[in-house]
């Protein structure tokens, strides 16, 4: 057995302190990756872009001796922007302040896809470090001939190049290129410099976008006026229907809003919205318009989706399949059997969706929020109806979306009434556009069953789940052109994560089934929504693991490290519970009769990448139902961390934001609308809800860097859940864990265990435990 | 129809032209040009639009602008101005203890929300110069934060706080 499972190897390793964090850095040679690595993936150039293959693209040299790096993704807020200027600064021999990078635009920046999967370093890395190797190595083959020295001789310094015996001898980038292109190819075969000799790279650099966003200096979205535009808002049913229902107009009461004459009504078939130069002539006109639309009500409503999911006639997929589950299953001594809920919930941004476009006969300009502003370009030019080389789109950063909220559907709707007033028109969705009309993070049911051996092993696991696919067809469009509904493939995200489930764990017969729901008719629109069904595969699984730690009367903690061998994972696992102070004991041994408990829970999990682990410390009281968090941990091993500083913010505000989707968050809807349409009825937790948090990077310079936007949501949501458990020895199976159902819960963990003192329990969930 | 109006925003009288009703928070944004304060809900629901009038953190989105005649109006562009004439310092700051705070915690991450963050922190500190944890999150309650950032949040205050006090002394 490794070291790594001794607390001893803790206590060698190197814990620094600061601000509160954990980093903990060490090396890991040999160690497997064990996880499908997410491809740095080829785009070609569209119409209209720079070809990715020459290196002007990418990086211009200025003659102030500064740089601009063309940067292929987008800020959202996660410091990706900084982080990917350090690697280029690092590999030119650049300081911070001399390297800046544009905002995205399909006509200038090089086409590197969609800003998502937590891969702009990951993918984007790579690529700036290769360019700006590149750019240095054209640089010192000019300062070679213009100092009349050998590139060997050379050294560099915040972009000057000077003769390493003759330091006086000296000429700066921006004298060497001055604003002129390199005009060479970007071949990717420049030398990279070795990581042991990282300055930058690795270092906590402050963001460049701070100082300007907390003084209201930063251009958001929601903050671009262009002259002459009008403000739109869009005229919708308060709450989505089914998605292929979209809205259908019975009759429009223009006279409605004859007491606002400066609004204009626009329609384009069932596509409503109204434009005013004054933005509240264009608020209180939508508000007031007076549409009468037909009702539809094919919505099973939010307490019989997962019924409806469970009797559907689904598309199954085996996923994995090894050894014999049910066999093993017979013979196992402790074997759990249960099933699971996951609601829909919403990205439900802070800032709701805002998008300006002008439109001509010849070219429409449209800028948004959009995380793919190819795939946002794409829609574009079929709403308009112009080709796609005449369409340009610019990302301005708006709210946080955490995937696909309304940004392409407030686009589409800016372009339309840009199109048909022939004026650049602002487009800003209301709280209750956005929040009814999202594409929401799917429902998903689970059915789990798993065992172990008397030592503890675990040998079967089967996981069997349902959920729908995203939709492509984005309202604005839908309403507009009558565009049928479409739903994506099958595909990594949008079916269950193979990373998630089981495979941290070495299991001899496994067995995952994807069961697709057809969800075009009498379903929600859906889409990725941070960590896409993470939260409901862990909360799910880890339970179930959880169990079986609890029927071998093994700690949680110590049953996970004795089923693992996998470095990384053990890594993780192992500094969460370090930092957490974890002391082995079963869960729910602590339970007691007063009315506020405590407990404590712990559980792993990630995304697409990296290895993540969780440990939730939670208040329950019983009385009320109410649980708190009082106090969250999470390691992330995302391999180098460019800037171990945004990677702890961001497991930081996932610990939070998991709190927030496991205890409250559920986009609730009737058989003929979503009703969650404000911050009261679509509930997302607050300040004095908020856990204290504990953020823990691993940093490994000799890994690659993989993604850290999304990979410690689901773990922590699992470790509240099984904190639960240890504070009450009851267990939750359905989330959001809100008061009424926690109530229930406990209620029926206390009639389990009258029913289990006379005869043992036929319910259909079963736990059962063999000798 | 519109009328003209005069109201008093970061120590400036603006006349300005609006039907009766109109939120404060779209003369701001489309008149005075000012982008601190943006819209998140136009319910009082979530912060996003707060500002200070007469010290007193407020709703934008929901405060018709006639009812501001004869107050002061402090926006996020305009609290280091209003922080220095609190504390009589010969000059503005270039940030507010809470936002020059924020900064040093690296607290954000879209930071969308942290007009209203920063402009109700600053409501606190002005009138609880060291206020508890409990006080913070319970002066903060009616602010969102969908990223999660409410830990650095309150650590950004606690600084400020202590930067507030320094400048006591």
């Amino acid at each position: 057995m490794s070291d790594v499972f001794t607390s001893a190897a803790f206590s060698r390793r190197d814990f620094l302190k600061t601000g509160g964090a954990l980093i903990i850095g060490f090396n890991l040679c040999g160690a497997s990756l064990g996880q499908e690595e997410v491809d740095a993936v080829a785009f070609a150039a569209g119409p209209d872009q720079p070809d990715s293959k020459q290196l002007d693209t990418w990086i211009a040299i200025h003659a102030d001796n500064t740089a601009t790096i063309f940067l292929g993704y987008v800020e959202l807020g996660q410091g990706s922007s900084t982080a990917l200027l350090q690697i280029a600064a690092e590999e030119l021999d650049l300081d911070m302040n001399q390297v800046t990078s544009v905002r995205l635009d399909t006509n200038r920046s090089p086409n590197q896809g969609a800003t998502a999967a937590s891969a702009s370093i990951a993918r984007g890395g790579p690529r700036i470090r290769a360019a700006a190797a590149e750019a240095r190595r054209a640089l010192l083959t000019l300062a070679s001939k213009q100092l009349k020295a050998p590139v060997e001789r050379l050294t560099v310094s915040n972009g000057i190049v000077s003769i390493v015996e003759e330091p006086k001898q000296s000429v700066t980038y921006g004298e060497l290129l001055g604003d002129k292109p390199f005009n060479v190819p970007f071949t990717g075969t420049a030398p990279l410099k070795p990581i042991s000799t990282y300055k930058i790279v690795g270092a906590r650099v402050p963001r460049n976008d701070i100082p300007d966003k907390v003084s209201g200096k930063y251009l958001y979205m929601q903050n671009v006026r262009v002259p002459g535009m009008l403000h739109g808002r869009v005229v919708r049913p308060r709450g989505q229907s089914a998605y292929d229902a979209g809205a259908e107009v019975l009759t429009v009461d223009e006279s409605s809003i004859q007491n606002i004459p400066a609004a204009r009504i626009v329609r384009r078939r069932d596509f409503i919205g109204v434009v005013a130069s004054n933005e509240w002539d264009a608020v209180r006109a939508a508000r007031q318009l007076k549409v009468s639309w037909n009702p539809i009500r094919t919505l099973p409503g939010n307490a019989g989706v997962h019924e409806r999911m469970r009797a559907a006639k689904t598309n199954d997929l085996v996923l994995k399949e090894s050894g014999d589950v049910i066999s093993a299953l017979g013979r196992a001594a402790h074997t759990v059997s249960h099933t699971y809920h996951g609601p829909y919930q919403s990205h439900a941004p802070f800032g709701p969706a805002c998008a300006v476009a002008d439109v001509s006969a010849q070219s429409a300009l449209v800028m948004c929020s959009t995380q793919n502003a190819y795939e946002t370009r794409g829609q574009l030019s079929q709403v308009l109806g112009m080709p796609v080389g005449k369409v340009q789109v610019q990302y301005y950063e708006g709210s946080g979306c955490f995937g696909r909220s309304c940004y392409n559907d407030a686009a589409q709707a800016a372009a339309i009434m840009a199109q048909e007033v022939g004026k650049p028109v602002r487009v800003q969705f209301m709280r209750w556009d956005e929040l009814g009309w999202d594409n929401y993070g799917p429902a998903h049911l689970a059915e789990v069953r798993a065992g172990a051996d008397a030592s503890g092993k675990i040998v079967a696991y089967e996981y069997r789940g349902w959920q729908h696919v995203w939709s492509t067809t984005e309202t604005s469009q839908q309403l507009a052109q009558g565009t049928p509904p479409g739903e994506s493939d099958d595909g990594v995200a949008r079916q269950l994560n193979k990373l998630n489930l089981g495979s941290m764990y070495d299991i001899p017969n496994v067995r995952l089934v994807n069961h697709r729901v057809p969800g075009i008719n009498g379903y929600l629109k859906g889409a990725n929504l941070r960590s896409p069904l993470d939260i409901s595969f862990s909360f799910a699984s880890e339970q179930t693991i959880d169990e079986l730690a609890y029927l071998a009367g093994i700690d949680p903690l110590t049953f996970r490290q004795r089923n693992m061998t996998d470095l990384r994972w053990l890594g993780v696992l192992n500094a969460v519970g370090q930092a957490a102070g974890w002391k082995p004991r079963k869960a729910a041994s602590r339970s007691s009769d007063s009315n506020v408990v405590t407990g404590r829970g712990i559980a792993v999990g990630t995304h697409l990448s990296s290895y993540a682990a969780a440990v939730a410390e939670i208040e329950v009281n019983k009385g009320t139902g109410q649980i708190v968090a009082k106090h969250m941990y999470g390691a992330l091993d995302a391999g180098l961390a460019v800037n171990p500083g945004f990677i702890e913010n961001q497991i930081s505000g996932m610990l939070v934001q998991a709190t927030s989707r496991v205890l409250k968050e559920e986009v609730t809807f009737t058989n003929t609308n979503v009703t969650s349409l404000d911050w009261n009825s679509y509930a997302v937790l607050r300040f004095e809800e908020s856990p204290e948090v504990t953020p823990i990077v691993i940093q490994r310079m000799d890994q690659k860097s993989t993604g850290a936007g999304e990979e410690a949501l689901c773990s922590a949501a699992a470790a509240i859940a099984n904190a639960f458990f240890d504070a009450t020895g009851a267990r939750l199976r359905e989330y959001p864990m809100t008061p009424n159902r926690v109530l229930a819960a406990l209620g029926r963990a206390r009639s389990d265990s009258k029913k289990l003192s006379f005869q043992p329990s036929t319910t259909q969930d079963t736990v059962s435990q063999r000798a | 129809m519109a009328s003209e109006l005069k109201i008093e925003v970061n120590e400036r009288i603006w006349t300005i032209s609006a039907t009766p009703g109109t939120p404060l928070l779209y003369v701001l944004s489309n008149e005075l040009l000012l982008d601190g304060p943006r819209f998140g809900c136009g319910l009082a629901q979530c912060g996003s639009c707060s500002v200070l009038v007469d010290g007193i953190e407020t709703r934008s989105c929901v405060t018709p602008v006639e009812s501001l005649k004869g107050k002061s109006v402090t926006t996020l562009e305009g609290l280091p101005t209003w922080y220095a004439k609190q504390k009589g310092l010969s000059r503005a700051p270039t940030f507010h203890p809470v936002q020059q705070a924020m900064i040093d915690e690296q607290a954000l991450q879209c930071g969308y929300c942290y007009n209203g963050m920063i402009i109700k922190a600053a409501e606190l500190l002005s009138k609880v110069p060291q206020p508890s944890e409990a006080q913070i999150r319970s002066a903060m309650n009616g602010h969102l934060c969908r990223c999660g950032t409410y830990p650095r949040v309150t650590k950004a205050i606690q600084r400020a706080s202590q930067m507030v006090l320094e400048v006591n002394k």
